[in-house]
């Protein structure tokens, strides 16, 4: 999971502190893994040494009294990396589930990330379908391991997505 | 959501546009069903509409086959519009042109599994014994031959299904229309049913209209179109 798109896409609400930052990502994400402020404070350097924020204040000495806010060049980035499918593969609902939230939180459209993410996951299907179908039994087998999971990562969407109002309703309370 | 109000999400590249529903609107008393539906489907494409469930896709599928008359927009077939034809034309569409396969009871319970598939032919005017002939090699290339004399009571649901496919396929339609083929089935048969429908439409170059809520039957489609609040949204392509 891209902790830095992820902390990039939270400065679109409005410039923070790392220390707000790193909060409102583990209110958030942290049910997944919370982020070391060693990693908020590097991700940051890194998203300013490539232009993606900018220090918008400096009240004080050290970077935990910086605040950043996130340039034209972090929010392309951010809607680049939102209508990016992610290559299909297990426990991927935690990006999923950050792609949404932050989708909802920016004011993108969270269909569109999961729509974008339903048509990988069944191209990846239909070439599973088809090995399946011009294999043998061991072939079949194996493809279909693969396919109840990518099966059951579909239902996850289609069910999140006949949430998406009642989420959209929560994230941005 | 991004669906266009004017153009139709695409057909496979390459092939001719067979079926055509656009701006297709209907209503089941205050429940708008389908608000503005477009979709193209090419000759031999397999396309699948997915939605949840009141997404409006089953409505769809039946504007799309004639069986429903829409509110508002047009459906064609070939050039034609499927809705100004008169009751008997479109009968005649329906039944030459057009196979059905949906979740069950489509079967007539009181003929044999190869009457059944034979009753499309006879309806024809084809004679009996060239009609039998001929609905027993259907039966024999679904797998099924071994039924062939039993009544659909007296076959697993999964039997029922490939005849059912059997006697869509019997007219060599130019569209198959089916809806949750597979809903009522395990996953075993349900994939015996959805490979024999879509191997043989496949194999005799017919189009198939595919509505189902399983991913793992999805996958048999060239294509999917994703219906939602009674609209189908463009298929969205990775950048």
């Amino acid at each position: 999971m891209s902790a830095s798109h992820a902390l990039l896409a939270l400065l679109e609400q409005g410039p923070r502190h790392g220390y707000d930052l790193k909060r409102s990502y583990d209110e958030r994400f942290g049910h997944f893994r919370e982020l070391r402020y060693g990693q908020v404070y590097s991700t940051l350097a890194r998203l300013l040494k490539n232009g993606l924020v900018q220090v918008a204040e400096e009240p004080g000495a050290g970077p935990d009294r910086k605040i950043y806010a996130i340039t034209d060049a972090g929010v392309t980035d951010v809607a680049t990396w939102l209508a990016q499918p992610e290559t299909p593969e297990p426990y991927l609902q935690s990006t999923l589930y950050t792609k949404v939230v932050l989708a909802l939180l920016t004011g993108r459209s969270a269909n569109e990330v999961l729509d974008v993410q339903r048509s990988e996951h069944l191209q990846l299907m239909r070439r599973l379908t088809e090995r399946k179908r011009t294999g043998d039994v061991a072939d079949r087998l194996v493809c279909d391991h693969a396919l109840f999971h990518l099966e059951a990562d579909l239902r996850w969407l289609e069910l999140t997505a006949a949430r998406l109002d009642e989420l959209a309703a929560e994230v941005r309370a | 959501m991004t669906a266009s109000p004017s153009l139709p999400p695409q057909a496979a590249t390459g092939a001719a546009v067979l079926l055509e529903a656009r701006e297709v609107s209907h209503r089941f008393g205050p429940t708008r069903a389908l608000d503005g539906a477009s979709v193209q489907v090419a000759a031999g494409e397999v396309l699948c509409l997915m939605g949840s469930s009141g997404s409006g896709k089953s409505t769809l599928l039946q504007c799309l086959a004639g069986i429903l008359r829409p509110d508002g927009g047009t459906v064609r077939y070939g050039g034609r519009d499927v809705h100004a034809m008169s009751d008997t034309e479109r009968s005649a569409l329906r039944r030459h042109e057009f196979g059905f396969v949906f979740q069950f009871g489509q079967l007539v319970p009181e003929l044999t599994c190869l009457e059944n598939v034979a009753l499309p032919l006879r309806l024809e005017g084809v004679r009996r014994p060239e009609a039998r002939r001929r609905a027993l090699e259907h039966l024999e290339r679904l797998g099924v031959a071994d039924v062939a004399g039993k009544r659909p009571g007296q076959v697993s649901g999964g039997q029922g299904q490939r005849v059912a496919v059997a006697r869509a396929l019997i007219t060599r339609p130019s569209v198959i229309f089916a809806d949750e083929p597979t809903g009522a089935l395990d996953s075993l048969n349900g994939e015996r049913v959805i490979e024999a429908l879509v191997g043989a439409a496949r194999d005799i170059g017919t189009a198939v209209v595919l509505v189902t809520h399983e991913a793992r039957v999805a996958a048999y489609s060239d294509r999917e179109a994703i219906v939602r609040d009674g609209r189908v949204r463009e298929q969205v392509m990775a950048s």
